[in-house]
């Protein structure tokens, strides 16, 4: 394993410390926690809090912001964080009109964050909750743990997060975070591996000419192994299963995210969505808005995921509207 | 000097961290390789925020459960904390283990872990180690077995049910993504289930 590393045990600590050296216009770290807040507060307005294991950056910290998040939780690289540093950053976020928990559909953290929820509402504090499931790569039934949450849920922080900054209440912002979440579906591949530091080796492997379809952001194996082919004939598989979900039709419009896994040169990326783009047009499908870049990453891991959002004149208008954050930035 | 359930949590930590590669090995396979890190990590800090002298074997687990609660994290973190903290209030207040308590531990342990995880047994989880152990303690118990023994019967048990868990697909936690791809490889969560319960069976007998 080579990294650019001082040791597997202070990684996230020193991530986190790095971040707010790099931003501190924008977050600031609350004393003795893994927790990320707003430099400026939060206070008058819904606050949200998201978080999870770490290795996903920009998310969430740099997601953290005005027009975005409010609090974001690190946990250990790929591991859900505990209840204990979660309850504080609904705290600390927490301005008085109640706290919007966006979770990402993994077992660990929903019971995490949920046990934070039930200590922070001990204490008075309004909280409710979202769970994120874009990933149409993994079947939704009664059989599973359900849809994992993968790039799509950065799509919910924007939307919610403009919602909140306007001033919409707890249950507004919970509102239009579900309809974006009724709305968006992702799908992703692999070319490599990523390698988690703790565990020095790649989490699969694959053959030169081996890829992985349906892969999450864990480098936990995808739900098919198979020979490469060409970029337009790998956004295809994942589009149709995409489409597949019957929701996106001709004369809808959509945002696209091109999200790259930490390891797929930018290169790539803008190739994938030049024939995204072009099955969209042939489609009838107007492309609101596009983002390609590194939004929700996997460590090291090359490949990449297309989420797709289809968006109404509400979800259109919060999409647009400015946010300023680490990662991302609207005028 | 340093309390036989101190001794008996350290020996456990002990087992879970010398096999902290082997449980990460196992859960790279169908999950995303960090159970034996995580529990190792949750383990380490178990030794050294139990006070070696505590002797109410109630107030050390509930240390122990909390501990795991705030530093394994992913799901193993909420479903082992919660287990050590219903097993807590089993002991509260006792300083010594009869076979009578140990069956009912087990019982709280389990309902814990099927309350938070949401698991039934037969879903490629810690449950499939765990409730089999405890029908067999239960059994053993029943003709008048000692604790002991009872824990002898319930570790045969909970290894067979390891081995089950290879035999079927994971349909709870991070596993049930891969489908029948599952198959043919053992659970993570219920093989430090088993190795736990080995710890307490081998220092109850030592």
């Amino acid at each position: 394993m080579k990294k650019l590393i001082n040791g597997v045990d202070n990684i996230v600590d020193e991530m986190l410390e790095g971040m707010v050296a790099a931003y501190p216009q924008y977050i600031r770290r609350l004393d003795g926690f893994d927790v990320v807040v707003r430099a400026g507060g939060s206070k008058g307005k819904v606050a949200l809090v998201s978080g999870g294991g770490s290795g996903h950056e920009p998310a969430h910290g740099g997601y953290v912001g005005k027009g975005m998040l409010d609090g974001a939780i690190a946990g250990a690289v790929f591991t859900s964080p505990t209840p204990d540093q979660v309850y504080e950053a609904i705290k600390a976020a927490d301005g008085g009109k109640g706290v919007l928990l966006v979770i990402k559909n993994y077992t660990g953290d929903v019971m995490n964050f949920e046990m934070a929820a039930d200590m922070a509402r001990d204490e008075g504090i309004e909280v409710e909750q979202v769970i994120t499931a874009d990933d149409v790569a993994v079947e939704n039934s009664t059989w599973t743990t359900g849809r994992r949450g993968i790039a799509g849920t950065i799509f919910v922080h924007k939307i919610a997060g403009a919602c909140a900054e306007a001033g919409g209440s707890l249950a507004d912002v919970k509102r239009v975070a579900e309809k974006v979440i009724d709305n968006v579906r992702s799908m992703g591949m692999a070319v490599d591996a990523c390698t988690v530091p703790a565990a020095g080796k790649p989490s699969f492997d694959l053959a030169d000419d081996e890829i992985e379809i349906g892969i999450g952001i864990h480098g936990e194996p995808g739900v098919n192994r198979e020979k490469i082919g060409t970029v337009n004939e790998i956004s295809d598989k994942l589009l149709d299963k995409i489409f597949a979900e019957g929701i996106y039709n001709s004369g809808d419009e959509v945002a696209v995210m091109v999200n790259g896994m930490g390891g797929t040169p930018l290169m790539e990326l803008f190739v994938a969505n030049k024939h995204i783009k072009e099955v969209l047009d042939g489609k009838g499908i107007k492309v609101a808005k596009t983002l390609v870049g590194n939004y929700m990453t996997s460590l090291d891991m090359e490949g990449f995921s297309i989420t797709l959002l289809k968006v109404d004149d509400e979800l259109k208008k919060l999409l647009n509207a400015p946010a300023d954050t680490p990662a991302f930035v609207q005028v | 000097m340093a309390t036989r359930v101190y001794e008996c949590l350290k020996a456990i930590g002990d087992k879970i961290i010398a096999n902290k590669d082997f449980l990460t090995d196992l859960d790279r396979e169908i999950g995303d390789a960090d159970h034996g890190v995580n529990m190792a990590r949750g383990f380490q800090a178990v030794i050294e925020k139990v006070p070696e002298d505590e002797a109410d074997i109630g107030a050390a687990l509930k240390k122990t459960g909390m501990t795991l609660l705030s530093t394994v994290g992913g799901a193993s973190g909420p479903l082992y904390g919660t287990a050590y903290m219903e097993v807590a209030k089993i002991f509260a207040g006792k300083d010594t283990v009869n076979a009578e308590d140990f069956k009912l531990a087990l019982e709280a342990a389990i309902a814990g872990i099927q309350k938070r995880g949401k698991a039934e047994k037969g879903e490629k989880t810690m449950l499939d180690a765990l409730m089999p152990a405890h029908d067999a303690f239960s059994e053993q118990l029943a003709s008048g077995a000692d604790l002991v023994t009872a824990l002898d019967a319930a570790c045969v048990a909970a290894n067979e049910g390891v081995e089950f868990t290879k035999t079927i697909a994971a349909t709870k936690g991070r596993a049930s993504y891969l489908g029948e791809r599952s198959i043919g490889h053992q659970d993570p969560g219920a093989t430090s289930a088993t190795m736990t319960l080995e710890v307490i069976r081998d220092f109850l007998k030592g």
